[in-house]
């Protein structure tokens, strides 16, 4: 068994740096690296590119190294939650590449997988095709996406062995399991961390190979983005 | 009477055949849900990386570990499953998921959409919107026939930028239900006590008007 534990949060970050391009798992706010974006907004990084779904919002999550103006560039679906984004976006500061969610989920896996790009209908007659590779096939238009990959990633498991295997529960899955893949240095943080051997291989999500650093994390806020209920009749 | 946003669900739900897989999206088709017809078994999926969602949940008892794609928070049906965002898309793409409904700014006569952008002044995203339209036969949009100008968001070419091109299939507004045909929009039905002239009246893109245009039912 080849030990991915680190101790704490700060060797969990070495070796981050500025201008670094990172992947950040998470959907919204539900399954984000917390303990990781808390201590990354913490250090004196600039320049930084980041991957993910979406951006926080404007005190948590990565609205907090936005805050901050440490990030660059983001790559990301979904920005809508976020004001500091937006404005940041709309008077140029940051740089924004918006894609398809299907595109950013497959190309993190295809940039783990070793595929260095697939041809995908999503976006096709649409700015996102602009400047892409267009190529029929079934009678249908397809565009030529290119896998993404990354200096660190950044993600966030519900149970984890000292293996670096992971289980996520919920849909706190998202793109956590496929950033997993793509991060030259993936640091996998988890509310339950175990001795390898105790978690069942056949409910193992995300396997150890994919992860060279794992810790426990301090503590998990997970905020609720749209608390949504209905009343007992 | 044009119909409120319930109704326009409402009439959506009618569209659902049984033992599907349906992708709702944010808005007015999240409210489709609440109206699907009893003896129909429909299974919901959510792009985040759910398939067999259930209601809200109540009061204490949300999951921050559980929500759907408009980061809402649910629950789970028996038979539920849960995934990553690769095969979530897998589902769509693939065309597993058979029904898509979603909201939209613009629809032209050739079925194009737009509803992800409107330059220089709302830019969220288009979260898997293009993966969603790219990919199901059955594409249904449900919206208000006009913007709040009052203009038709029924065009005979999109002036936003673009979601998806050829796609839509069918449109449900609160005035009327058409179908996007070879030779452009074909009305199919109007609201209760609203009149084909009004509807014209409503809509930029020509419409193909064949015999008595009955109204919906309910």
């Amino acid at each position: 068994m080849i030990n991915k534990v680190v101790d704490n949060i700060e060797k969990a970050l070495d070796g981050v740096e500025g201008n670094m391009t990172f992947m950040v798992g998470g959907f919204g706010l539900s399954g984000i690296p917390e303990n990781a974006i808390d201590a990354l907004s913490k250090k004196d990084i600039f320049g930084l590119t980041c991957i993910s779904n979406n951006a926080g919002v404007d005190d948590f999550g990565l609205g907090l190294l936005l805050k901050r103006k440490q990030i660059k560039k983001m790559i990301s679906s979904y920005v809508g939650e976020n004001a500091e984004f937006e404005r940041q976006m709309l008077s140029g500061e940051l740089e924004v590449n918006l894609i398809p969610q299907g595109s950013l989920a497959e190309r993190c896996r295809a940039g783990g997988a070793g595929i260095p790009a697939f041809f995908t209908p999503a976006g096709y007659g649409t700015e996102v095709a602009e400047g892409k590779e267009v190529r029929e096939y079934n009678g249908k238009l397809h565009i030529l996406e290119s896998a993404l990959t990354a200096d660190f990633a950044f993600v966030k498991a519900w149970k984890g062995d000292t293996a670096g295997n992971l289980i996520f529960k919920g849909t706190a899955r998202n793109f956590n399991p496929l950033m997993a893949m793509a991060g030259k240095i993936t640091v996998a943080e988890v509310e339950e961390l175990v001795e390898a051997g105790e978690l069942d291989p056949n409910q193992i999500h995300t396997p150890g190979i994919f992860v060279q650093r794992i810790f426990q994390g301090e503590k998990y806020e997970k905020r609720i983005e749209q608390r949504t209920v209905r009343t007992k009749e | 009477m044009a119909l409120d946003k319930n109704q326009i669900a409402q009439r959506i739900a009618q569209e659902l055949k049984h033992n599907t897989y349906v992708n709702l999206g944010i808005g007015i088709p999240t409210l489709v849900a609440n109206y699907i017809p009893r003896g129909i078994d429909i299974e919901f999926q959510s792009e985040n990386g759910v398939l067999g969602m259930g209601p809200f949940p109540f009061e204490g008892e949300e999951d921050p570990d559980l929500i759907n794609a408009g980061k809402q928070t649910i629950t789970t049906l028996s038979g539920a499953v849960l995934f990553d965002s690769a095969t979530s898309f897998a589902m769509i793409r693939g065309k597993h998921v058979q029904i898509t409904v979603l909201g939209a700014m613009e629809v032209s006569e050739n079925g194009d959409i737009a509803n992800w952008k409107i330059p220089g002044k709302m830019v969220k995203g288009m979260g898997g919107a293009m993966d969603l339209v790219a990919s199901a036969d059955n594409i249904i949009v449900a919206m208000m026939h006009t913007n709040r100008q009052g203009e038709s968001k029924i065009l005979k070419k999109c002036t936003l930028p673009i979601t998806g091109v050829n796609c839509v299939k069918k449109v449900v507004t609160n005035l009327a239900v058409l179908e996007i045909t070879q030779n452009g929009f074909k009305l199919l039905e109007r609201a209760p006590g609203v009149s084909v002239e009004d509807i014209k009246n409503s809509t930029a893109a020509d419409l193909i008007i064949e015999g008595e245009i009955p109204e919906m039912k309910f």
